[in-house]
């Protein structure tokens, strides 16, 4: 996020594009569902009807895969009419005059017949946007999960520094990261291209200060991505794999690819704290330790660096993941050393990540979390970037087009499945399903609108197939209009409904993201339950 | 309250909570104003210029005692095994207040215990009416879910038509629990598993999603036995059901408890000498044979900074190989 989560308090105007926030970051959702309630106004853009629907001034229910026609067609309005911020474009940005040309062919009109809004409402929505005096544009994995995942960014991107959304408290961009530690991970380097900080890792000179730092010679060449190992496992290329904490099995799209990629490999070790799924598929598991169990820090979605402090002592010869990998740094000859523990290690960053540069745990310990970037001991942290200009010198308007999905439906699928999360499971539910929550959702119940139901014969609580080029899951089925006819609504959350065994492994060309948000699939009925004459009953339950 | 609050002077206060509306509905927090009438609600009394205001007088204090005396002429006194017992703010300020019993002996409203949804239990006979449940989750979560039922000494807080709470827009969050006075909410997993003061408390980052939520651990005897908030992070105190009810999973049979090999296809439990031993002898081979680019290594969006740090020095220095990535994009 450019700014810290509690300024959406105090904007003016949020735009909600891609992010089911009250189930996916609820303590985020809450921020937005007060901001509302304090008079600010609310546009949100999703197909499904999220619960943010009932908080939102304008709803703008585009289909699946067309953001970039929606996002453009609002900076369309906004230039026409005269809206954006001039002194902050001239001052700021580069690109723009090409930007303008792209955005001059989004008409409300084209729009409308792209994403399915009506072009009233991309108008009023682009007047509420463009003429606050502080706007914010939230956003998650409906932004970034599609093949045009890059060029969706840039669109939003475009629209922020369009109106000079972007260095001021209370604006910004604000993607919504879904793991605890998504953008850690990434912070610390375990990224194909990256060393920590985001040193690139073809650039000569991070290199060599890296060769340096860890004394060893540096492969030059930028690594593969998630898909791409997969992709490179079944051919063959990849010989060994070390996986530690995550479960790409039911996580990764095309699921029985992933399992066949994994098969295919000479040697997998699976670390993690659960014999999940993918860890069934190693030759060696080595046990992990909780959060609960270990010291050590994340860093959350708005840059904030916090402790994690163990409560308890592991009862068993689970071993927290910093030791193991220590451990076998050392049996394979480095001489890795690391007595103080993940404070001496969190030492060894701050001195190679400059983002990083002022953070140990001693200064957590004693001044709480820390907003990166934190360069030196005295400073005192970042709640907002781009204050005084951009990274790269200039903001710069990436003109993007609309390109629909890699899979469209057609007769043979007729239906676009769409994934996520909800409320009360976590991810592949390794965790949130060994909890009590599972009493409140213990499986999967795909959604589907009213109308599709009719025609496929299905009722609420019917157990269906769901099955796409890939693959083929059942699941029960919920019958309500909170999804648009043509689209089906799953999350990823059950083993015993693999979801991801239907996605397509179809990538954005930069970013390599899979496409999880769009993919085409038929249904059809397996079971009817509850029996026929009860059934009526449950029509419509779910509908509002 | 807030001047008070920032000048080191305690008021005591039931129903006050700085994220709410201010509702001044327990009037623990009364003080006496120089030149008013009446004694104020600090709580819900702007601070003027030149206001002379006394937090403790004799008049104050009586005044407290009162209210306490009939909050308790109406509350399950059964305070030997309540889970609460040491950590009550009536308790607290019945103590304070040297408030040992009520005259007033009267009707006691006796409500059955509700313990019907999977979380946490509803003991209405403890409950003090303060409202700050009801205010909570109306303006943080938005789910309204409580409300006032009936009238007088029959007010009863609960959720619409008495439903129980899987009924209602409830999304579980606990935040209600946390900010109850008193033990009319409390967490099942809490239930005679320890006194308030033989629980440590440990303050950390939930492990769900990036909102990356400060709570507190309960821990008793080396087990997580529940969450309760705290408001150092941006979170400010608010949860949401994983992060409030998602950890039983720490204490799951299902855990590893050792490394395991595969021999014959089945898992054969070995030693970590033994299972390090053989990842990097495998390893080493690997790497001698085939070079860097026949490793990939999947860090983990799940641990911590420290750990993904090392991850990918180990992937890029002695695996030799950029191929380190997570779930950045899943």
């Amino acid at each position: 996020m450019t700014n810290s989560i509690n300024e959406i308090l105090e904007t003016d105007v949020i735009l909600v594009i891609g992010s089911n926030t009250t189930e996916a970051h609820p303590v985020t959702g809450y921020r937005i569902k007060q901001a509302v309630r304090n008079g600010k106004q609310l546009i949100v853009a999703d197909p499904r009807r999220i619960e943010l629907v009932k908080y939102a001034d304008i709803w703008l229910r585009h289909r699946p895969g067309t953001d970039i026609a929606l996002l453009n067609g609002l900076a369309h309005v906004i230039l026409r009419d005269d809206l954006w911020d001039k002194e902050f474009v001239a001052e700021r940005c580069e690109g723009f005059e090409e930007f303008e040309k792209t955005a001059a062919k989004y008409t409300p009109e084209r729009v409308a017949e792209i994403t399915g809004v009506d072009a009233e409402l991309i108008e009023q929505a682009a007047h509420l946007y463009g003429e606050a005096e502080k706007a914010t544009i939230i956003y998650a994995m409906g932004i970034t999960q599609h093949t045009s995942g890059t060029h969706n960014v840039m669109a939003v991107a475009n629209l922020a520094i369009l109106t000079g959304n972007v260095g001021r408290r209370g604006t910004g961009v604000a993607p919504l990261r879904g793991q605890n530690n998504v953008q850690g991970a990434c912070d610390m380097g375990c990224l194909p291209n990256y060393y920590p900080s985001y040193q690139p890792v073809e650039d000569p000179a991070a290199r060599s200060k890296f060769e340096r730092f860890w004394q060893v010679k540096l492969p030059e060449k930028p690594g593969l991505t998630v898909t791409e190992m997969t992709d490179a496992a079944r051919r063959g290329k990849l010989k060994c794999m070390y996986i530690m904490g995550e479960n790409p099995v039911l996580s990764d799209p095309d699921g029985n690819h992933v399992v066949e990629a994994l098969q295919n490999l000479e040697f997998l070790v699976v670390q993690d704290i659960f014999l999940t799924e993918t860890a069934q598929l190693a030759e060696v598991v080595l046990p992990a330790v909780t959060f609960a169990e270990k010291d050590g820090t994340f860093t959350n979605t708005e840059r904030r660096i916090q402790m994690v402090r163990k409560a308890i002592d592991t009862e068993s010869k689970a071993k927290p993941d910093w030791q193991i990998i220590t451990e076998l740094a050392q049996k394979m000859g480095h001489p890795w050393q690391y007595p103080g523990g993940p404070a001496q290690i969190m030492g060894e960053i701050a001195q190679c990540a400059p983002l990083y540069g002022g953070i140990s745990h001693q200064r957590l310990e004693q001044e709480g979390g820390l907003h990166w970037p934190c360069p030196t001991p005295s400073h005192p942290g970042t709640l907002y970037l781009h204050a005084d200009g951009f990274a790269r010198g200039k903001g710069r308007f990436h003109s993007v087009e609309y390109l629909p999905p890699a899979e469209e439906p057609d007769e043979e699928y007729p239906l676009i499945l769409t994934t996520g999360r909800t409320l009360y499971q976590f991810h592949t539910g390794t965790m949130s399903r060994r909890s009590r929550l599972e009493e409140l959702r213990s499986e999967e119940l795909a959604m589907i609108h009213p109308k599709d139901a009719e025609i496929y014969g299905i009722r609420d609580k019917d157990t269906i197939s769901v099955e796409s080029r890939r693959g083929k899951v059942t699941t029960k089925v919920q019958v309500t209009d909170q999804v648009p006819p043509g689209i089906v609504f799953m999350t990823f959350h059950f083993k015993e409904t693999p979801t991801n065994v239907l996605t397509i492994a179809s990538t954005d060309p930069v970013c390599r993201i899979p496409e999880l948000k769009v993919c085409a699939v038929r249904v059809e009925k397996i079971i009817s339950n509850p029996p026929v004459d009860e059934r009526d009953n449950y029509v419509g339950v779910y509908k509002q | 309250m807030k001047a008070a609050e920032e000048n080191g002077i305690d008021i005591p206060t039931l129903c006050y909570d700085e994220r709410l509306t201010v509702t001044g509905a327990c009037r623990m927090c009364v003080v006496e104003v120089k030149g008013a009438r009446k004694l104020m609600a600090a709580c819900a009394t702007p601070v003027s210029d030149g206001m002379e205001v006394l937090t403790e007088s004799d008049r104050v204090v009586e005044a407290r005692r009162e209210i306490l005396r009939l909050l308790i002429a109406n509350h399950d006194l059964r305070c030997l095994t309540c889970e609460r017992n040491g950590d009550c703010r009536l308790q607290d300020y019945c103590y304070r207040y040297k408030v040992e019993d009520t005259p007033y002996k009267g009707a006691v409203i006796e409500y059955p215990v509700d313990t019907d949804n999977p979380f946490f239990i509803r003991d209405y006979s403890k409950c003090i009416r303060c409202g700050k449940c009801v205010t909570l989750c109306a303006e943080i979560n938005g789910a309204h879910v409580y409300d006032f039922m009936h009238r007088g000494f029959d007010t009863k807080v609960t959720s619409a038509y008495d439903d129980t709470l899987q009924e209602t827009t409830c999304t579980f969050c606990g935040m209600c629990i946390n900010v109850c006075p008193v033990a009319a909410l409390v967490e099942k997993s809490t239930l005679w598993e320890g006194r308030p003061w033989e629980v440590k408390k440990v303050t950390t980052t939930c492990p769900y999603c990036g909102v990356g939520c400060q709570l507190k651990l309960k821990v008793k005897d080396n087990r997580i036995i529940g969450v309760t908030a705290d408001r150092s992070g941006s979170n400010l105190g608010d949860l949401c059901g994983k992060g409030q009810f998602g950890w039983a999973y720490v204490h799951s049979p299902d855990r590893l408890t050792g490394p395991l090999i595969k021999r014959n296809s089945a898992f054969v439990k070995v030693s970590w000498e033994e299972a390090l031993n053989y990842v990097a002898a495998r390893f080493t081979d690997i790497l001698n044979r085939r070079g860097g680019q026949a490793f990939a290594g999947l860090s983990s969006a799940k641990a911590t900074n420290e750990e993904n740090y090392l991850f990918q020095k180990f992937m890029r220095t002695v695996l030799q190989t950029n191929n380190v990535d997570h779930c950045a994009r899943l």
